[in-house]
C-alpha cells in the first residue's frame, strides 16, 4: 500500500522561535518608527510636557524611579492575578455546572449574557465600600468580576458546542455523563477558555487600575498614576503607566504560553503558527 | 442465533411527525455483510442507530447477540463507524485507537499493545504518535475502523464511512474492509448510498424505500469470495447491480435522484 503522507516532523523550539522572530520584525519596526515620531513631533510642533511627555524623558523618569513603580507595579499585579485567578476559577466551575444541568444553564444563560454586556467596572467604587478600600481585596474583587463573565461565558460555549457524532461515539461505548464531559466537552472547551483566559488578563489589570483609581493604598500603582497626575508629575504617570503596560503585556504572554503548551495538538493553531 | 434482530420496528420522530421506520423485520445472522441501501429519508441511518441503541424505537424489540439493545451497548458487543472519521484532535492516533480499551479499562500494557496490532492491521503502523488531522481523509477512515475493530465486537455498524473520500481511496478501502471482515469473522452492517458498493462488499443488500422507512427489497449477492478488483467487472456483478437498481427505481428513487446521481457522480 503506499503510504498517502509522510510522517510530519515536529518542529523544535528553537526553529519556533526563530520564525517568530521573523515574523516580529515588521512589528518591531513600526514599534521603533512610532516612538521617534513622537519624540520628533514634540520637539518640531512645540507640544506641551503636560499633554505628551517626550518618550526619552518617561524612559529616563521610568529609569529614575524604577525601584518604587516596580514595587508599585508588583502591588497591583497581585490585585490583578489575585482577582483573575479567583474569578476565572469560579467562571470555568460555573460553566460546568451550568453545562451539567442544562435547565439551570438555559435558565441564567440569558442573565449572563446580559451581565457580561453590562460595564462592570463602574461598580468599581462600590466594591470600595463593600470591602477596605486599602486592601488588596477589594481590588481583586472588581478584577474578579470583570474576568468572570468572558471566561464563563466562553467555556460555557465550548462545553456544548461537542459534534453530534462524538457524543454518539461515546455513548456507542456505553459512555454516561460524566466520561463524555472527561473525554469530549472538556478537551473542546479548552481552546475557547483560553481565549477567553487571555481577554481575562487584560480585564483584571484594567479592573485592578481603575479600582485603584476611586482609592486604594498609597503602594499602588493606580494611586502612583492618579496622584502624579494631579502635581502636574506627567513623566511620572506615563512612567507608571508604562510599568502597567509592562506587567500586563507579560501577564497575557505568560497565558498565551500555557494555552501554547496546553494546545499542541490544536490543529487551528498548527495552521497559524503562533500565539 | 441471529446477531441483529428487528421485530416490528417502528421510529417516529415527533418533529414533524415523520416516520423513520415502519414495521421493519429483519434478522441478519453471524459473519453476515449486510448493507442498508435507499434514497434519502428512507431510514437507514436511523435504522443502524437503532440497532446501536443511539435512537429508541418507538414500537417493536431490538435485540444485539440475544440481548435487548441497551444490554448489548453497555456490554460493547458493537463497534460503530461514522461517515466522518470522528477521531478526537487532542489525541494522538494510538490513543484514539485506544479510546475504547480505556472506556473498558484496560491496562495501559494490554492497550499498547493492541493498539500497535490493529495499526498494523490497517497498515498504519508508525503513525501511532501522529494527530489525526496530519493524516489523509483516507487514513483518518482507516483509523475510526481500526478503533471500532480494536476490542472485538462480534458486529461491526458502518454509517457511510466512505461516502467522503474520492473513488479511488473508497475502492481501495473496500477490499481493505473486506479482507479484515474475512479475518476477524465479524457481523458487518453496513449504510452505503452507493449501489456498486454494496453490491460489491455484501453477502445481502437491504433495499428500503422512504416515507415511511421500509424494506422494499432483500439480495441475496452470490458472487464468491474472496472478492477482488476483478469481481466489479463479473457479468453476474452487473446483474446484481441492475437487480438492485431496478428495486430502487420501484421505491421511487429515481424520482428522487439521489442514489442513481451518487451513483453517476
Amino acid at each position: 500500500m503506499t503510504i498517502v503522507a509522510e510522517p510530519v516532523p515536529r518542529g523544535t523550539v528553537v526553529a519556533t522561535v526563530g520564525r517568530q522572530a521573523r515574523d516580529w520584525i515588521p512589528a518591531l519596526a513600526v514599534f521603533v518608527l512610532g516612538i521617534a515620531v513622537w519624540q520628533l513631533s514634540i520637539q518640531v510642533f512645540g507640544i506641551e510636557r503636560f499633554l505628551l511627555p517626550k518618550p526619552g524623558a518617561i524612559v529616563s523618569r521610568f529609569w529614575d524611579a524604577r525601584d518604587e513603580l516596580w514595587r508599585a507595579g508588583w502591588f497591583t499585579f497581585k490585585e490583578a492575578l489575585g482577582g483573575f485567578v479567583v474569578g476565572s476559577t469560579f467562571a470555568i466551575l460555573f460553566a460546568l455546572l451550568l453545562a451539567r444541568f442544562r435547565r439551570v444553564g438555559d435558565a441564567l444563560m440569558p442573565i449572563a449574557i446580559a451581565a457580561n454586556a453590562i460595564p462592570i467596572i463602574a461598580f468599581a467604587p462600590i466594591f470600595n465600600a463593600w470591602f477596605d478600600p486599602l486592601q488588596p481585596t477589594s481590588k481583586m474583587a472588581v478584577a474578579g468580576v470583570l474576568c468572570f463573565f468572558p471566561v464563563m461565558v466562553n467555556t460555557l460555549r465550548g462545553l456544548t458546542s461537542v459534534r453530534p457524532t462524538q457524543v454518539e461515539l461515546m455513548r456507542s461505548y456505553g459512555a454516561g455523563e460524566v466520561a463524555i464531559f472527561r473525554r469530549v466537552r472538556v478537551p473542546t472547551a479548552l481552546p475557547y477558555t483560553f481565549s477567553a483566559l487571555k481577554v481575562a488578563t487584560v480585564l483584571a489589570m484594567i479592573g485592578a487600575i481603575v479600582g485603584e483609581y476611586f482609592g486604594g493604598s498609597q503602594e499602588a500603582l493606580g494611586i502612583r498614576i492618579k496622584n502624579s497626575a494631579a502635581l502636574f508629575d506627567f513623566e511620572t504617570a506615563w512612567a507608571a503607566i508604562l510599568v502597567a503596560s509592562i506587567l500586563g503585556i507579560a501577564f497575557y504572554l505568560a497565558v498565551a504560553l500555557l494555552e501554547r503548551l496546553t494546545l499542541q495538538w490544536d490543529p487551528t493553531r498548527q495552521e497559524r503558527g503562533s500565539a | 442465533m441471529s446477531v441483529v434482530k428487528l421485530d416490528n420496528v417502528t421510529k417516529t420522530f415527533p418533529k414533524g411527525n415523520v416516520t423513520a421506520l415502519e414495521d421493519i423485520d429483519l434478522e441478519i445472522e453471524p459473519g453476515e455483510f449486510v448493507s442498508l441501501i435507499g434514497p434519502s429519508g428512507c431510514g437507514k441511518s436511523t435504522m443502524l442507530r437503532v440497532i446501536g441503541d443511539l435512537v429508541k424505537p418507538t414500537r417493536g424489540a431490538v435485540e444485539v447477540n440475544g440481548k435487548p439493545a441497551p444490554r448489548a451497548r453497555a456490554d460493547h458487543d458493537y463497534g460503530m463507524v461514522f461517515q466522518d472519521s470522528v477521531l478526537f484532535d487532542w489525541r494522538t492516533v494510538a490513543k484514539n485507537v485506544a479510546l475504547p480499551l480505556e472506556m473498558l479499562g484496560w491496562s495501559r500494557a494490554k492497550r499498547k499493545e493492541r493498539v500497535e496490532e490493529m495499526l498494523r492491521l490497517v497498515e498504519l503502523q508508525g503513525f501511532g504518535d501522529h494527530h489525526p488531522w496530519q493524516l489523509s481523509g483516507g487514513m483518518q477512515m482507516r483509523v475510526a475502523i481500526a478503533r471500532a475493530l480494536s476490542f472485538e465486537p462480534a458486529l461491526l455498524l458502518m454509517d457511510e464511512p466512505f461516502g467522503a473520500l474520492d473513488e479511488m481511496t473508497r475502492e481501495r478501502l473496500n477490499i481493505e474492509l473486506l479482507d479484515i471482515w474475512r479475518r476477524t469473522g465479524s457481523t458487518v452492517v453496513f449504510v452505503t448510498h452507493s449501489i456498486s458498493e454494496a453490491v460489491f462488499l455484501s453477502t445481502r443488500v437491504v433495499v428500503m424505500s422512504p416515507r415511511p422507512g421500509r424494506i422494499a427489497g432483500l439480495v441475496s449477492v452470490d458472487l464468491p469470495q474472496p472478492r477482488t478488483v476483478d469481481t466489479r467487472e463479473e457479468p453476474r456483478f452487473f446483474e446484481l447491480v441492475t437487480e438492485v437498481r431496478e428495486l430502487l427505481r420501484g421505491v421511487g428513487a429515481d424520482q428522487h435522484g439521489s442514489v442513481l446521481a451518487e451513483e453517476t457522480a
